[in-house]
This record gives structure tokens, sequence and C-alpha cells, in this order.
């Protein structure tokens, strides 16, 4: 179950008319798809869960499962998850 | 010209008042000149006005900002408007208590400063006795709190050898980002620049080391390694531009593009006459620098003008006398060769950290007298 990490902030901005992610000094614009997928990963819904709500949600999309998949790995990889919500579901932690 | 991209980060300067004396401060060498802060209500005012505009990025510095009382009121106020909100602090005057109040006031994030590795060196550069011990304790507080935490080191001459045992501190310390940020030459770091400016060769072990803990330390502590840009051959894209995301508030209520601003001989907005919309969009002193018309060569006809915006401006003022000049690290300007002078002058001599001149108001005084102490 994907969480945005502590130290992160997603939020609205009207001014970029787009989600954006917060940190100490500094800001990532986020596209929509982008925000859309970021603003499920709230630490209570699994991958699986996100990907049947954006699949419902956007059913003219497609490929939307690996797109999904590809987004939060590369999230991961920018350090925008806690560990420990995105391990569980991985069923694997490189730091445990 | 007028801008319709918002600044995106705001950056309140609340009191030039600081309990330490860090001979390479960015603040300027005639702050005592300077002591009529602006009130609560009006930096709630600056806030509200800039976030209007799109501000997300809300930083506290200074001077020291824990010395304002009404900081938390301010921390609180800047939350609940939907900044991001960030305290810049060496952590001197911090408690627990502080720390609790701030986080209840919703603070997102705390930057702590230290001025070196090891408490003799630390507590000398900052001229107290006690700050190294102060910024352990107070650091350990801010994790034990659940803050997200950087902690900052300004890196010179004197304390670049001991890089390894700075991401050290800062490993145990639990520290999320550590900057190593190279000293940039204003202020009284340009007073005290012949004593600060590391060699190359110290510059290269230290980028070799910075490296070598980023692979070891992968996601665990970002490590951001900010270089002295007169080590380069191109200027730093400086505030990524005039008046692009940049806003800064002077304790006074000067509104300025960057913290170092004040040197040029324009003639910048303040708080108490206009509106943040006015001084961003449309007051001459924001727009003096934007887009490229004001450029000279080699700037003019550059094909990297569009990267780095010619550098900076108070460096290109404050090296050649003329703002408009490109930024002399850049080793196309025809005055590039004072660069490369400094740097020689700078190694050849025997300095000795006994001389930095450190900032304190009443050399500051003294400066303004025209007679320096030491």
């Amino acid at each position: 179950m994907p969480a945005i990490r502590r130290q992160f902030r997603l939020q609205w901005e009207d001014a970029q008319n787009c989600f954006v992610l917060l940190y100490p000094e500094g800001m990532v614009k986020l596209n929509d798809s982008a925000g859309e997928i970021l603003s499920r990963c709230d630490g209570h819904s699994n991958v699986g869960a996100i990907v049947e709500e954006l699949a419902r949600r956007f059913p003219e999309a497609e490929n939307i499962e690996a797109d999904i998949h590809e987004f939060l790995a590369d999230a991961y990889d920018r350090g925008w998850f806690e560990e420990k919500g995105w391990c569980e579901e991985k069923g694997r932690c490189e730091h445990d | 010209m007028t801008d319709s991209r918002p600044p995106l980060w705001l950056l309140a300067e609340l009191t030039y008042r600081c309990p330490l004396q860090c001979p390479y401060c960015s603040n300027p060498l005639d702050m005592a000149g300077i002591d009529a802060e602006l009130d609560t209500e009006s930096w709630c005012r600056v806030m509200a006005e800039a976030r209007r505009l799109g501000a997300a990025q809300l930083g506290f510095s200074g001077g020291e900002p824990l010395l304002r009382p009404d900081l938390e009121t301010l921390v609180a106020e800047g939350r609940r408007l939907g900044y991001y909100t960030n305290l810049i602090t060496s952590a001197v005057g911090m408690n627990s208590a502080r720390v609790a109040a701030l986080r209840e006031a919703g603070l997102d994030h705390i930057q702590i400063s230290f001025q070196a590795s090891s408490a003799e060196l630390n507590n000398a550069l900052a001229g107290s006795d006690k700050a190294f011990a102060q910024k352990c304790a107070m650091a350990a507080e801010v994790k034990r709190q659940g803050y997200p935490m950087v902690l900052n080191f300004v890196i010179h001459r004197h304390n670049i050898d001991q890089l390894a045992q700075m991401l050290e501190l800062a490993t145990a310390l639990q520290a999320d980002y550590v900057e190593l940020a190279n000293a940039q030459f204003y202020g009284w770091a340009l007073h005290n620049r012949e004593q600060l400016l590391p060699s190359r060769a110290q510059l290269q072990r230290a980028e070799a080391t910075a490296r070598a803990y980023r692979e070891k330390l992968g996601k665990k502590m970002q490590i951001i390694f900010v270089v002295p840009d007169y080590y380069e051959k191109r200027p730093k894209a400086c505030m990524n531009g005039w008046g692009s995301i940049f806003l800064t508030i002077a304790p006074d209520g000067t509104a300025l593009p960057c913290h170092s601003a004040a040197v040029l001989p324009i003639d910048f907005p303040n708080v108490k006459q206009h509106s943040i919309e006015y001084i961003w969009q449309h007051s001459p002193g924001f727009n003096h620098f934007r887009g490229n018309q004001w450029m000279r060569e080699p700037c003019r006809s550059c094909p990297e003008q569009a990267q780095d915006f010619g550098g900076c401006r108070c460096q290109a003022y404050l090296l050649t006398g003329e703002a408009a000049n490109a930024d002399p690290v850049c080793d196309k300007s025809p005055h590039h060769r004072q660069i490369v002078d400094i740097i020689a002058a700078s190694q050849s001599g025997q300095s000795c950290r006994h001389d930095l001149l450190l900032r304190n108001m009443r050399n500051s005084r003294a400066l303004l007298r025209g007679r320096p102490g030491s």
C-alpha cells in the first residue's frame, strides 16, 4: 500500500492548475495522470485497488495497469514513498 | 515588461539579529544600519498576498528566526494559507517545547546549520562556545518529534577537509537531506573571501568524498553538493533567472529578487508601500533584469543565455562594477581574469582562521564607520 513519504506533501495548486509534490525547499509539478495516481497513494489502498479505481474512472485509457506500475516504480526510485508500505506490497525490501 | 508566472518561493528574512557570528553569512555588511523589523501583521499580509499569486514554498530565515517571539504565529498562518513551511535555523535558542509548539503550528520542515563536524572548529567559526552541543541535541529532538530534517554545512577552506566526518555526523543524526554548500561570495563571505576560498585540490577531494557517500547511502540520505562557482567555467543559473521564481523579503520589508540584491544600485520596492502583486509583476526593480533585452556581449549573442541567464547580477556588479555585464565566473567574460587572479591570490598567502572577520553588529557598525575591526 504505497504511501507518500512523510516529508512530502501532495497538494492541488490553483496557480499551477495541477497537483504538486512539496518537500523541503522544493516542488515537483505533476502531470494529470501522476496527480491522479499519487492522490490515491494514501497508505490505505493497495496497488490493485488503485488500478481498479482508475480503470473505472478512465475506461478509454489503454494499458493503464502497466502505466500505473511503471509510474509507481519510478516514484519509488525518486524516494517519494515510505519504504514500509511499498516493500510490503512488493514482498521485498532492499533495506530490511 | 510584466511577468505572469507566479513566484514559487517566498523567503521571509524575519530579522538580522543572530546569536552566531559565522564569517560567511550572506546578510549585508551594513545590517547594523537597518533596524526596523516588520511586525506580525505585515508579515501575515505579505504571506497572504504572495500565496494568492501562487507562492507555495515559504522559508523563515534571518539572522536567526527563533529570535522572533511571533515565529509560531507566522508559521501557523503560513501553514493555514497552504504553504510548505521551512524553518532555516542555527538551532540556538531552540528547546524541545519550542520544537513541539512549531509542530503544533504546522511547521513542515526544519533545516539546521552546522559550521563543522567537530565542536572545536564549529564553535570557533560560530563564535559561540555552546553552539555545537546545542545543535546536536536539537537535531536529535527535531527527528524525535517526527520532522523531516535538512542539515546544512557551509563549506570553505577551513572545514572542507572534514567532509567525510560531516557526512558521518549527518548520518548519525538521521538527517533526511544534507546540504554541503560551498560558500558563495556575497555579504560577509565576500569580505572574508581570501580566507574562505578552498584550493582546487581540496575541492576535488571533497567532490570525490560526496560521490562515494552518495553511492553508499542511496535514498537514506540525500546529499546536495553546491560547488563554489569561482572554480566553474560557466556561471550558475542564479535564482533560476531574475524575478523568475524567488521572492525575498528583508527584515525591514524591502522586497528583493534574491537575498543579496540589496547591494545593487537599484531602488527596490518595500512591502510597507506596495502590494506583493505590484512588486512582483510591475515594480521596476523586479523587471530590471527579466528577459534578455538587458544583456550585453558576450551574453547577448551567447547560445547558452537561456540556460544560465548570464549568471548572477550581484556578482557581475560586485566584481566588474556593472550589473548588466556577464557574471565574470564565465570564461567568455572579458573580466574572467579577475576570478583567476582572486583564486591565485587566495592560495598564495598564509591565511589563518583568526583573520576572518566575524559577522556581528559591532563589526557591522565599524564597517559602516569605515573602520572594520577583527
